[in-house]
């Protein structure tokens, strides 16, 4: 989807999420195929896919939602659940594993208090653990929100996630003062 | 007309590049700039990983000057001196004249056909495409060709599938030329799964506009009027740039109806994959296309007869198709040149791993291993000795050291069990467990297993619970030769690729480092002192300051000490993760694994 329209069906969907996703699967009619491409563009708009999401969706496109359901449960692209606040992704590529993904993700662990696979109790972080973002040459890597971080060590990760969070938490009370 | 300007600036700018800081280089080079007439262009991967960010600064003449690891401060000196005082900044140079850096042999070795245009043209500007030679092929299979005569034409090529099994391409093509359908369809297969590869999304970062000329050429050669990329949703600008190429395409008339007067016509539509590796094979690749769960189907009947929505289908990798124009334009006698008398042509690698200059490669088929490792990748990184390569990925082998001398190509790298694979070449040195690396494997095979098939499913869990237990210092002395039983079993009894493909890395690793299992098992010892079950950490008492670093570090406070005194690590309380070693500033704490039955100088 492009990032334009992204964009709007974001903030029509934060007035009216049910309109915004009968948006999303109209978009797809009469293409072949179309369920992996519609339940892309709800995580998307929507970061996760939730089960009501779910009915929404098979009742819109007629697509029978156990249909959807065993694709969301099948590719490890969908998100079941919210996500916090920002995504971790630690890349465990061959080159990565070979330059201690695993070290990065144990620190990674530590200090942001997130399971790997989960989010953690503040909701600040969501820790995943991918195959490859193919930077092997900057081993070891990770994501955050999409900016990538390369030639990582347990120690420099920590530094990171301090400054991260010292952020977050910023705007997060900005937030609940504003609210 | 226009003056040539004085210099113009490149910045590799696709994925690796600006996660090295590329984008940023690029901006603090655009505010330089501003109000100059110096161009500033953007190019797909110049090659260098190793080097990122790179900028290329060409003069008028076509003198090159290759600046790497830069910062985005330096283009201030660049901007100041190189283009302001047509002085090169040398120090930051790492190619071209007046550089002092040994890297010009890391492109003087190899043969850059498939990447001649990566980092050199404007991957969003079709007119540079066009510029280097592009649509050539397809102007010349369209205007002087029958689809039969296209066909011969990669047939005496030699062309094969880079997508791993080395499939012969035009026999792909006639099969699907002569199967009965009206509609027909061309898939290109960019979902690049194995771990340590991304030969397939620099292509289509810096080059698109080739793979779509090559899908076009298969079309027309097949009889198909719709392509679809298939392609991972990981690749985010790869997927951008072949949206705006796919536009700029139609724009030009070289997509849609009647091309160049033709009337041939073709479309391409990109799907996005949604993160399972076995749809990198090829009926699992159709079922997601069609919107289902990717799990493969029996063959036959073969997608040449019956693919997409039942219809014949030409699958093919993006590097395949990248290598059709190529071969249209310069004709087959002069691709078939290169390469050995069964591997034709060039391979792409991504070279990476404990390598000194890691990046995107290319070679002439039959070049060997020992030449990539040590006169292109410029030897180990650590300083250590070589000790392996590994090819293909999950599907692929470990290549020992002392068979550096085999050459790189499909029939070599199969008779040491080994396969070609898409491209990921990973190095490894000494400190690699053999044994480790075939748990990381098998653990990313266990989890991509799509369940089908029960031998692959329950097979790679069986076999990663038996190397789980042997890194974990619980292996038995029948382990190793169960392993290699189910490793027969699990490839006679899948039905795909993955499944039959699973065991290569255990059975490589126990082919070949076969002593490094029986230390495991029979010492309970890690010789590469990696596997967390058979370390320890320990803290050396005369190098150890008592600074408390490490013990601040440390997770689970096992390490204690007062200040200024040596500092002891508590090994029933350590976790073994490392963090106190990369803390400590005075290398005064050690890794040690000893072997069973020297147990009076193991220290717990």
């Amino acid at each position: 989807m492009e990032a334009d329209l992204k964009a709007d069906l974001k903030s029509l969907a934060e007035e009216q999420p049910l309109y915004a996703l009968k948006e999303i699967v109209m978009r797809h009619e009469g293409q072949k195929g179309a369920a992996i491409p519609i339940l892309q563009d709800i995580q998307g708009v929507f970061g996760y896919i939730s089960p009501e999401m779910l009915q929404r969706a098979g009742e819109f496109s007629g697509i029978p939602v156990n249909d959807l359901y065993s694709i969301v449960t099948f590719y490890a692209q969908f998100r079941l659940e919210p996500i916090g606040k920002n995504l971790i992704q630690i890349c465990h590529g061959t080159a990565c594993h070979l330059a201690g993904a695993e070290k990065i993700t144990e620190s990674l662990q530590f200090e942001t208090k997130a399971p790997a696979g989960k989010t953690s109790e503040d909701g600040l972080f969501t820790l995943e653990k991918v195959a490859c973002l193919g930077c092997c040459s900057l081993a070891p890597v990770m994501t955050i929100n999409e900016e990538t971080f390369g030639h990582l060590s347990p120690d420099g990760v920590r530094k990171v996630i301090r400054e991260t969070r010292k952020i977050s938490s910023a705007e997060k009370s900005r937030e609940e003062v504003t609210s | 007309m226009t003056e040539q300007p004085k210099y113009r600036l490149k910045v590799g700018l696709a994925t690796c590049g600006i996660a090295g800081g590329a984008a940023k280089v690029y901006r603090a080079l655009e505010e330089k700039l501003e109000g100059s007439s110096i161009p500033l262009e953007r190019t797909g991967c110049i090659g260098m990983c190793y080097n990122e960010p790179l900028v290329e600064v060409i003069e008028a003449d076509g003198q090159s000057y290759l600046y790497g690891n830069l910062e985005p401060e330096d283009s201030t000196r660049i901007v100041e001196q190189h283009i302001g005082e047509g002085k090169p900044v040398t120090e930051l140079l790492v190619l071209g004249r007046g550089s002092e850096t040994d890297d010009p042999s890391y492109f003087s070795r190899q043969k850059r056909i498939l990447l001649k245009n990566s980092g050199h043209i404007d991957p969003e500007e079709i007119d540079s495409y066009i510029a280097a030679d592009g649509y050539e092929g397809l102007k010349r299979a369209l205007t002087s060709m029958t689809p039969e005569e296209v066909i011969a034409e990669i047939e005496s090529s030699g062309l094969r599938g880079r997508g791993g099994a080395g499939f012969p391409t035009h026999l792909k093509w006639s099969l699907t030329r002569k199967a009965e359908g009206e509609q027909k369809y061309i898939v290109c297969n960019a979902d690049e799964g194995d771990p340590g590869a991304f030969m397939d999304r620099s292509i289509l970062e810096g080059d698109t506009h080739s793979v779509l000329e090559g899908m076009l050429i298969a079309g027309f050669a097949i009889g198909a009027s719709v392509g679809y990329v298939y392609i991972r949703a990981e690749y985010p600008l790869a997927i951008r740039r072949l949206q705006i190429a796919i536009r700029q395409a139609e724009e030009r008339g070289l997509l849609g109806e009647n091309i160049l007067g033709s009337g041939f016509k073709f479309e391409v539509f990109i799907r996005e994959g949604a993160g399972a590796f076995v749809c990198g094979e090829e009926t699992a690749l159709l079922m997601s296309i069609e919107g289902k769960r990717g799990m493969p189907r029996f063959r036959p009947p073969f997608p040449a007869e019956k693919g997409l929505f039942g219809c014949p289908t030409s699958i093919n990798n993006v590097e395949t198709f990248a290598n059709v124009p190529r071969i249209l334009h310069q004709g087959a006698a002069a691709y078939s040149s290169l390469g050995t008398a069964e591997s034709k042509g060039t391979k792409v690698f991504a070279l990476a791993g404990k390598i000194k200059r890691g990046g995107l490669i290319e070679i002439p088929m039959g070049t060997t291993i020992n030449e990539i490792v040590f006169d292109i990748g410029g030897g180990i990184s650590t300083g250590k000795p070589f000790k392996a390569v590994q090819t293909g990925g999950p599907s692929g082998g470990c290549i020992p050291a002392d068979l550096g001398d085999t050459p790189v190509d499909y029939e070599s790298l199969k008779k040491i069990g080994a396969i070609m694979g898409s491209g990921g070449l990973l190095v490894m040195d000494e400190e690699t467990c053999m044994v480790d690396v075939a748990r990381y494997f098998l653990t990313f095979t266990r989890e991509e297993s799509c369940g089908k098939c029960t031998f692959c499913r329950t097979g790679t869990n069986q076999m990663l619970k038996i190397l789980e237990g042997i890194t974990e210092g619980e292996g038995r002395e029948e382990d190793v030769d169960t392993l290699i039983e189910m490793a027969e079993k699990i490839k006679a009894g899948s039905l795909c690729g993955l499944g039959q493909t699973a065991p290569n890395p255990v059975l490589t690793t126990i082919k070949y480092f076969r002593d490094e299992y029986d230390a495991h098992v029979r010492e309970k010892y890690c010789p590469a002192k990696k596997c967390k079950a058979l370390i320890d950490y320990t803290i050396i008492e005369d190098a150890c300051t008592g600074c408390t670093v490490c013990a601040r570090q440390c997770p689970v406070d096992a390490i204690s000490g007062a200040k200024k005194e040596p500092h002891l690590i508590d090994q029933d309380a350590c976790i073994r993760c490392g963090l106190c070693t990369n803390s400590c500033k005075f290398d005064a704490i050690t890794v040690t694994s000893m072997p069973k039955g020297e147990d009076e100088l193991c220290h717990r």
